[in-house]
Parts: structure tokens; C-alpha cells; sequence
């Protein structure tokens, strides 16, 4: 009860401290905004996002087609409507196996230590010094890309450094007293871990996993510019991109749009997350 | 330090080793094999000229077995050679293509350099004012734009719209026929926006490094002491402050290698430059299996070194990690 009570009073000052900055809400204002975009882009299209028209081949924005049309006559503003769907959900579906493999094995490690720590840890710098768009690009060459493939691959590439920031919560936290009290009264290893740490290190967890939201949309988007990524007909940012640039002497709006979507997208989440980070974490308050 | 040196050039040889070992099985694990492709290519293979192809390149051997093989090949430098139709030992073509990416990088390098450390002492000596504000927005703006759609951006603008400069390759096509200084000056034209490009992501993340390093070091005791002893304001911000905030950041240097091919990829790719990234692209597309794991070598070493090199630098910079080092070892 007691422990509640002052998780709802941090809560309660964090969001406080959230609310004074404004970058902070700018950016997650933006992220809700981002988040019903994508969500109603059904409801929000001019136009269907694949139906294309001969006779309206990349057209220059006007008041008909708000962004302009491709190259096959399709309105752009609707694709990037639609677009939005498939950034949403690879920035999220990512960052959640991130998440989920960076606390299992940071708190492995971090808790048993020793053996398990040393050997968990060397794992992670191996993976580390993978050069990351060499394995991503190998990886989804081989296997094909298709939505699920690319979100599995940046999820599977991109936990190292979470794993990495868990361990060093959990090696903090373990000798702490309600840990030694819980383990006194014969609590197993899974349930203090569970119950007792991993609870105290979430706060660092949730600012990562912001910050790695916009991390995962980027490099969606720059494997769909290679045409690594979602591949057309299923319109995503990146590859209207691919558009753009195969028709760069004449349809610029092609390339400014998508980019412009990315970029405040980006900086929504990294000006939310960073906010976050300054509002959670007490030690920086001061 | 020379023990420290050996320990941590030792603990990386496992590591290497792994990175091998887990690239060679993710290659061929993958479904599919490379003599299919080949096969695709040529209609009228029949399936005994492919278990001749498999035969030749050994594929036809237990994974651990080409392991084995390929493992002792690489350790006396010989890569094999490419799948690709010209059959060219990759080495070779890998090599010609070394000096362009690592030109540009050096160059790129240096041009973050020259520019974040200056940015970021001045954002951080003037901290709060329209300078550090607006150096702050550049930060912000530049870690979330994506380089490729910058650079299509600048494409448009300095290659289409102005028609300035080149927007693709090196050299133009009439290169041969120039004389020294304007070839000089069309490669250079050449580099121009690719460089731009490559260095704004660095430039936004080095200069705040900078400018927090800095904001470090001002609030330290020595700079106190030393306005107190009555030195000019710019002989503590430059001689007692620069001094020390900048050596965290040159030991960045080691950490950049291993971002260096990855970058490449998207940059040479973009501006159709003839580098290791590029190659490294149309190989993961080809399916060029010795070149692929040759360039992962290369690549998982650079960032392996560059590790060593920035614990090593920072060891040096700093006499405190030394003598703790000292015992720890």
C-alpha cells in the first residue's frame, strides 16, 4: 500500500516536471497526433493510397491532391497516411523485442553475476561490434523482407545497449536492503527479480525505449530507401522516397514530404524521450 | 599500460572469432545458396552442373568443415574470390575500393572535427543565449534528419535547381581529358555534398558532447582557481578549460571507426560513389557470399581496434584510468 502511495506521488511530480517543458510537450503532443493519424488513416485519406490514374501522373501539389501524386498517378498524402501505419508499428513492435531481450539478459546478468554476467556481457559486445547495417542489410537480403522480417531484425539488432544499461540498474539495486529483506524471507530468485528490481529500474528502461522508437522509424525508413524495406506496392516513407529520387529532376514533392514526416517523427519522440529522462530521473533534477 | 595493452588485445580475439563464426552460420543457415542464383542466371544448367558448382566452391562439405576451411584461408589474408560474374579475387576488389571510402572518411572526420569543437565551446561558454539555443535546435534537427533524405534534399537544391554541382560518382565523364588542376577541382566539386551529408549526423552528436564536456570542466575547482589568480578570461577558457574538456572527445575518434562502413553504405549508395559500402550493398543483394563475409571482417575488426584505441587514448589522456588500470591488472 505504502509503496503505491509514494509510486502515484512520484508519478504525480514527474508529470509535473514533464508539464514545465515545453519541448517536452511539443514532442508528445506530436506523438499522440502521430499516433491517431495512423491509426484513422483510413478514415483520413483523400484518396485510395494504391488506386493509381494515368491521367494524373505527378502532378505538383494543389488544392486537389494536397502533396502531389507519383509517378502512377497515386496521391501522395494519402500513401503517407497509410505510411505512418507502417512506421508506427515497426517503430513499436522493434523497440518491444528490444525491450523485452535487453531486461531478460541485463537482468540475468546483473543479478547472478559472476559466470553468467561474464559470459551474457561478452555476448553483448560481440553483438555490439557487429557492424549494425552490415548485419541488418544481410539479414533481410537473405531472409526476404517483408514487415515482420524487418521488425524482428531491428528488434534482434538494437537490445545490446538496453541490456547493457539494465544489467548496471540491477547490479546497483541487488545488495540494496529490500532486496536482502525480500531474499531473507525466502523469496526465489525469479520472484525478486520480477517483483522487487526490476520495477526500481524502469524508469531508465522507458526513456531508452522512447528514444528507441525513433531510432527503430530511422532505420526502417533507410531500409526501405534501399529497398530493403517494406516493399511496394505497401506504401511506407522510406520507399516513397525511392520515388522521389528516381524522379528527382522533376517531382520534388516526392522527396520533401516523406522526409519531412521522418524528421518530425524523429524529433517528436527524441524530444519526448529526452524530456522524460529529465523528469523521471531524480538524480538530474537537482 | 603495455600489460593492459596485451590483456585487452587478447580479450578481442574471442570476440572476433565469434563474430566470425556467428556471420558465417547466419550466411549459411539463410535459405537458399548462391549456386542457385548462378543457376537462375543460366537457364539451361542442369543439376549436375550444379553439384559440380557446389563441389567447387565446397558447399557440399558440413558447415563446420567450410568453417574450418574458410577460417584458415582468411588468417593467411586470402578471401577467396567473388561469385560475382567477373570471378575477381576479393581482395583485390576490395582493395581498390579502400582509399575511396577511407578518403572520405578522413575527410569527413576532420570536418566535424574542425567544426564541433568550436561549436561546442562556444554553446557551452555562452550557455543559455540565442547561440547555444539555436546550436541546441541544430543538434536536435540534425540527429533526426535521415542522411539519405538529406541528402536527396541537397540533390535537388545544389545539383537540380542551381545546377551547381555533380550530384553522382567521382569524376565526370570527360575526367581523362582534364587537365591536373581541373581534375583537382572536379573531384573535389564531386565531394562536396556527399561530405555534407555524411558530416551533419556526426557534427550534431560531437558538438553536444563537446558542449557538455565543456559545461563539465567550467564548473570546476582549477577554473575557479585560475580566474582567481587573475589570468585573462580567455587565457582559462582556451588554456585551462579546452585543454581538458576537449581529450574526452578526441577519444571519440576510436569510437567513430565503427560507424565508418556503416554510413558508407547509405552515402555511396545515394551519391553512386564507388566505395567498400557500395560494394557491400550490391553484394548483399547479389548474394556474393565471399565478399559479404570479407567486408564483415574488415568491418568487425576497424570497430574492434577502434574500441582498443579509444580505451587505450583515454588511458593515456587521463593518468587516473592508468594507474587504475595498473592494479586492476
Amino acid at each position: 500500500m505504502a509503496r503505491d502511495a509514494s509510486a502515484g506521488r512520484q508519478g504525480q511530480v514527474a508529470w509535473r516536471q514533464l508539464r514545465k517543458n515545453r519541448l517536452a510537450m511539443a514532442g508528445g503532443s506530436v506523438v499522440l497526433l502521430l499516433g491517431a493519424v495512423a491509426l484513422c488513416a483510413p478514415l483520413l485519406a483523400p484518396y485510395d493510397p494504391a488506386a493509381y490514374d494515368v491521367k494524373q501522373i505527378l502532378l505538383a501539389p494543389g488544392p486537389q491532391h494536397w502533396f502531389g501524386t507519383d509517378q502512377l498517378g497515386r496521391d501522395v498524402l494519402s500513401r503517407m497516411l497509410y505510411g505512418a501505419r507502417i512506421s508506427m508499428a515497426v517503430g513499436f513492435v522493434s523497440v518491444g523485442i528490444a525491450v523485452l531481450l535487453g531486461t531478460l539478459i541485463g537482468t540475468l546478468a546483473g543479478y547472478y553475476g559472476g559466470r553468467v554476467d561474464e559470459l551474457l556481457m561478452r555476448f553483448v559486445d560481440l553483438m555490439l561490434n557487429f557492424p549494425r547495417l552490415f548485419l541488418l542489410l544481410t539479414l533481410i537480403a537473405l531472409l526476404r523482407p517483408s514487415i515482420w522480417v524487418i521488425m524482428a531484425v531491428i528488434g534482434f539488432t538494437g537490445w545490446m545497449g538496453l541490456a547493457r544499461l539494465v544489467r548496471g540498474e540491477i547490479l546497483s539495486l541487488r545488495e540494496r536492503e529490500f532486496v536482502q529483506g525480500a531474499r531473507a524471507l525466502g523469496a526465489a530468485d525469479a520472484r525478486i527479480m520480477v517483483k522487487h528490481i526490476l520495477p526500481n529500474a524502469l524508469v531508465p528502461v522507458l526513456v531508452s525505449a522512447t528514444l528507441g522508437v525513433a531510432g527503430a522509424i530511422l532505420t526502417e525508413s533507410g531500409l526501405s530507401f534501399l529497398g530493403l524495406g517494406v516493399q511496394p506496392p505497401t506504401p511506407s516513407w522510406g520507399n516513397i522516397l525511392i520515388d522521389g529520387k528516381a524522379n528527382i529532376e522533376i517531382a520534388w514533392w516526392l522527396s520533401a514530404f516523406p522526409g519531412l514526416a521522418i524528421l518530425a517523427t524523429v524529433l517528436a519522440y527524441n524530444l519526448l524521450g529526452e524530456g522524460l529522462r529529465d523528469a523521471l530521473d531524480p538524480r538530474l533534477r537537482q | 599500460m603495455l600489460a593492459y595493452l596485451i590483456r585487452r588485445v587478447l580479450i578481442t580475439i574471442p570476440l572476433l572469432l565469434g563474430i566470425l563464426c556467428l556471420s558465417f552460420l547466419m550466411l549459411k543457415l539463410a535459405p537458399g545458396e548462391p549456386t542457385i542464383i548462378q543457376q537462375d542466371l543460366q537457364a539451361r544448367a542442369t543439376g549436375a552442373q550444379r553439384e559440380t558448382l557446389r563441389q567447387l566452391y565446397g558447399l557440399d562439405k558440413p558447415i563446420y568443415v567450410q568453417f574450418g576451411r574458410w577460417l584458415w584461408r582468411v588468417v593467411r589474408l586470402d578471401f577467396g574470390r567473388s561469385y560475382s560474374p567477373d570471378g575477381r579475387p576479393v581482395l583485390e576488389k576490395i582493395a581498390e575500393r579502400i582509399p575511396i571510402t577511407l578518403g572520405l572518411n578522413l575527410l569527413e572526420t576532420v570536418i566535424i572535427f574542425s567544426l564541433a569543437v568550436p561549436l561546442g565551446i562556444l554553446s557551452a561558454t555562452r550557455q543559455y543565449s540565442v547561440f547555444d539555443k539555436a546550436t541546441t535546435v541544430f543538434v536536435f534537427v540534425g540527429f533526426a534528419t535521415p542522411d539519405f533524405w538529406l541528402a536527396l534534399l541537397v540533390m535537388i537544391l545544389f545539383g537540380v535547381q542551381l545546377g551547381w554541382l555533380p550530384i553522382s560518382g567521382l569524376r565526370s565523364l570527360n575526367f581523362e581529358y582534364l587537365s591536373f588542376g581541373a581534375q583537382v577541382w572536379d573531384l573535389a566539386a564531386h565531394l562536396v555534398l556527399p561530405l555534407l551529408v555524411a558530416s551533419v549526423g556526426g557534427l550534431a552528436g560531437l558538438s553536444r558532447y563537446m558542449r557538455g564536456s565543456m559545461l563539465e570542466v567550467i564548473r570546476q575547482d582549477y577554473m575557479r582557481t585560475a580566474r582567481a589568480k587573475g589570468l585573462a578570461e580567455s587565457v582559462v577558457v582556451y588554456k585551462h578549460g579546452v585543454r581538458n574538456a576537449v581529450l574526452p572527445v578526441v577519444t571519440l575518434l576510436g569510437l567513430m571507426l565503427p560507424g565508418l562502413l556503416g554510413g558508407a553504405v547509405i552515402i555511396e549508395t545515394v551519391f553512386a560513389i564507388p566505395g567498400m559500402g557500395q560494394l557491400f550493398y550490391q553484394s548483399a543483394f547479389s548474394r556474393d557470399e565471399p565478399v559479404l563475409m570479407a567486408l564483415i571482417v574488415i568491418g568487425a575488426s576497424l570497430s574492434l581496434f577502434g574500441n582498443i584505441a579509444a580505451d587505450v587514448s583515454y588511458a593515456l589522456v587521463d593518468p587516473r584510468i592508468r594507474v587504475a588500470k595498473r592494479r586492476e591488472v
